[in-house]
């Protein structure tokens, strides 16, 4: 049995819907409008009924409901058991996960044992035809799996033309979700999930989560270092600036192996994609997974020595020089203009 | 606690075109990328997980095996392997390996790990750096049938037939207790892996696979012919291990590009660009007046 269904994996931490899985309800109610099929959320855990409401609050049509001991706490067998049944029992046109470390522990262990093609870390999901050439066929209505490759300098459009459910996890903070819609009715199937004992064989002896402290998805405005920062010094200047600006931090890759700022901070495809009012890019060359992750910022500042730096191509406002000079001004300037 | 038992593990590694540290000159002017152009090294997380199978044999006793799928040039991070003091490694090339997706070599290895033997951990890097996907060792975990620890920072306790690992994440950490045999993928932070040592390399310096040694012989021309120079590297035990499609017990229509359900649709140079650009004097005018016309425009202040 088939069907052109949307599914996605509802994840759930203490209580909380990952936000990547909000995210996902949503595309997946666009993708579904477009295939005039329905979104249906997989959700596990023990006591999460109220979470079934939240994911149709946020785009579920239908709510998979397994609700059991075993699934307190994440795991990746007792998961995948779940998931792996039910998409082998009722074949979903697709199956998307968050790129979370859950999702990306999980997926490719359902995508295994169904013996179907996953992507990796999506930053968008259409719909469109596939041609193939080898078999002189049109596929329609497939779905693309668009995700950054080698290295994030190129675009990949990936497709599973002959496998069933077309599996992909996908990035945080790509998609947007939608304002929950408490008025929003859906249908709530619950499901009595079994295991075996080889499937409870590990046990979670201890967890700490912390929240982040970091919120780059949020913030109006973002102060990013790169490399070219140079210093622990230098990067007290970046921190400066973003505080009396009333923004956040952000680096590039290069500043985090730098060991100059830690990796919640990231902007880029490795890290988190950001959109804000205005982001700052001091002493950032711009590697193309830079710049995919900041590159719809409404207004973006570059500060780089190197006029030929990548960053400069997509910058409103292109300041060559030393930043250890330029964020000094940056910071009068505007205690200047607030007094 | 005194070491119980010895523990046998096999590492999976990768050799990667170094995509972070790509340059000018790597890319050609129709934006795509000169692949060659690309130094080919040792995957970064590879050898934090051959670096905590090291550990682990170094404290319990146990082999380390270390496994790869590539072309023939691939050796080269296996003798990277050898250096650093594997005992053992094997190559994985066929042209019917070719082109595989991360299912179709989560098969290909699970079925060239069965033939190694017994095995009571895989270690693999968390991810690779050309496809930053992670997900052959979960799929390969699927395959053999045995728990996967991704994410694996710290062996905490092995004991018999168990493992404690500590896992970390951006935002957290946690601690499981599993039972062996299991598969670890293992992130950046585990550990500094050791670097190659010296004696190791002049030990294994010729050892190299049948597919090299036609340039080996160019080099080495006392050895005079190819059966000759096998005798010596199987002799003095530094033939590498060779194993192709039909070394396994594999169903073919599973291996490579035909047991790929994924397919490459399109691949886009990334263009971003924009058209309304502003260059600001790096000096108090320009960047006042930048300020300034921020603070007009209601975007900062």
């Amino acid at each position: 049995m088939t069907n052109n269904d949307i599914w996605v994996f509802v994840e759930q931490e203490e209580g909380k819907i990952a936000d990547v899985s909000l995210e996902l309800l949503a595309k997946g109610q666009e993708l579904a409008r477009r295939l005039n099929s329905q979104v249906c959320g997989v959700l596990c855990g023990a006591n999460v009924t109220e979470l079934a409401e939240t994911a149709i609050h946020h785009g579920a049509d239908r709510v998979l409901l397994a609700d059991h001991p075993e699934l307190e706490n994440y795991r990746t067998l007792p998961y995948a058991r779940v998931a792996s049944d039910l998409a082998r029992e009722r074949r979903p046109y697709t199956f998307l996960f968050g790129a979370s470390p859950i999702g990306r522990d999980l997926a490719p262990r359902v995508a295994s044992a169904l013996q179907v093609g996953l992507t990796a870390d999506c930053t968008d999901l259409q719909i469109g035809d596939f041609e193939s050439k080898k078999e002189k066929k049109v596929y329609s209505d497939l779905l693309y799996q668009i995700r950054p490759a080698f290295g994030g300098n190129v675009i990949a459009t990936i497709v599973n033309p002959n496998t069933r459910p077309q599996m992909a996890t996908v990035r945080e903070g790509v998609m947007r979700r939608r304002d929950p819609d408490t008025s929003r009715k859906g249908v709530i199937e619950k499901i009595a999930p079994t295991f075996d004992a080889r499937e409870l064989v590990l046990q979670v002896l201890s967890r700490e989560t912390r929240e982040s402290t970091v919120n780059l998805k949020g913030a109006p405005i973002i102060v990013s270092g790169g490399a070219g920062v140079g210093s622990p010094e230098n990067f007290e200047l970046i921190r400066e600036l973003a505080h009396i600006l009333g923004g956040e931090v952000g680096a590039s890759r290069a500043a985090v192996d730098a060991g100059l700022i830690s990796r919640e901070h990231q902007v880029g495809q490795t890290g988190v994609t950001v959109r804000p009012r205005l982001y700052i890019a001091a002493g950032i060359s711009g590697a193309i997974q830079h710049r995919a992750g900041m590159s719809e910022s409404s207004k973006i500042i570059a500060i780089n020595t190197d006029p030929n730096a990548p960053i400069f191509q997509i910058a409103h406002y292109k300041i060559v020089g030393d930043i250890a000079e330029v964020i000094p001004l940056m910071i009068r300037a505007f205690r200047e203009k607030a007094k | 606690m005194s070491p119980t038992r010895p523990y046998n593990s096999i590492v999976l590694v990768k050799q990667v075109p170094d995509t972070h540290n790509i340059h000018g000159d790597v890319m050609k002017e129709d934006g795509t990328i000169n692949r060659a152009a690309l130094p080919a090294i040792f995957n970064p997380e590879d050898l934090n997980a051959l670096e905590m199978a090291l550990q682990v044999k170094e404290r319990y006793g146990g082999a380390v095996t270390v496994l790869t799928m590539g072309p023939p040039m691939a050796a080269e991070v296996l003798r990277d392997a050898l250096y650093r003091g594997a005992d053992r490694v094997v190559l994985l090339s066929d042209r019917r390996f070719a082109g595989a997706d991360t299912l179709a070599t989560s098969y290909t290895l699970k079925y060239a790990i069965e033939k190694i033997g017994a095995y009571d951990l895989v270690f693999c890097g968390r991810q690779a750096i050309d496809g930053d996907t992670a997900q052959v060792p979960p799929q390969t975990a699927e395959k053999l049938g045995i728990p996967q620890i991704t994410y694996a920072e710290t062996i905490v306790n092995l004991d018999g037939n168990e493992i404690v690992v500590e896992r970390a994440f951006p935002l957290g950490k946690e601690m499981v207790k599993c039972a062996l045999p299991c598969l670890l993928t293992v992130v950046g932070s585990a550990n500094r892996p050791r670097p190659p040592s010296v004696r190791k390399m002049i030990e294994n310096k010729l050892a190299a696979t049948p597919l090299e040694y036609k340039t080996l012989l160019s080099q080495w021309q006392e050895f005079e012919t190819e059966e000759k120079l096998d005798a010596y590297l199987a002799a003095h035990n530094l033939k590498i291990t060779l194993w192709t499609a039909d070394d396994l017990a594999v169903d073919a229509n599973r291996l490579g590009l035909n047991g790929s359900p994924t397919q490459v649709y399109k691949v886009n140079y990334v263009v971003l660009e924009t058209t309304e650009s502003k260059q600001v004097p790096a000096n108090a005018e320009g960047i006042n007046a930048l300020m300034q016309e921020l603070v007009k425009e209601y975007i900062v202040g």
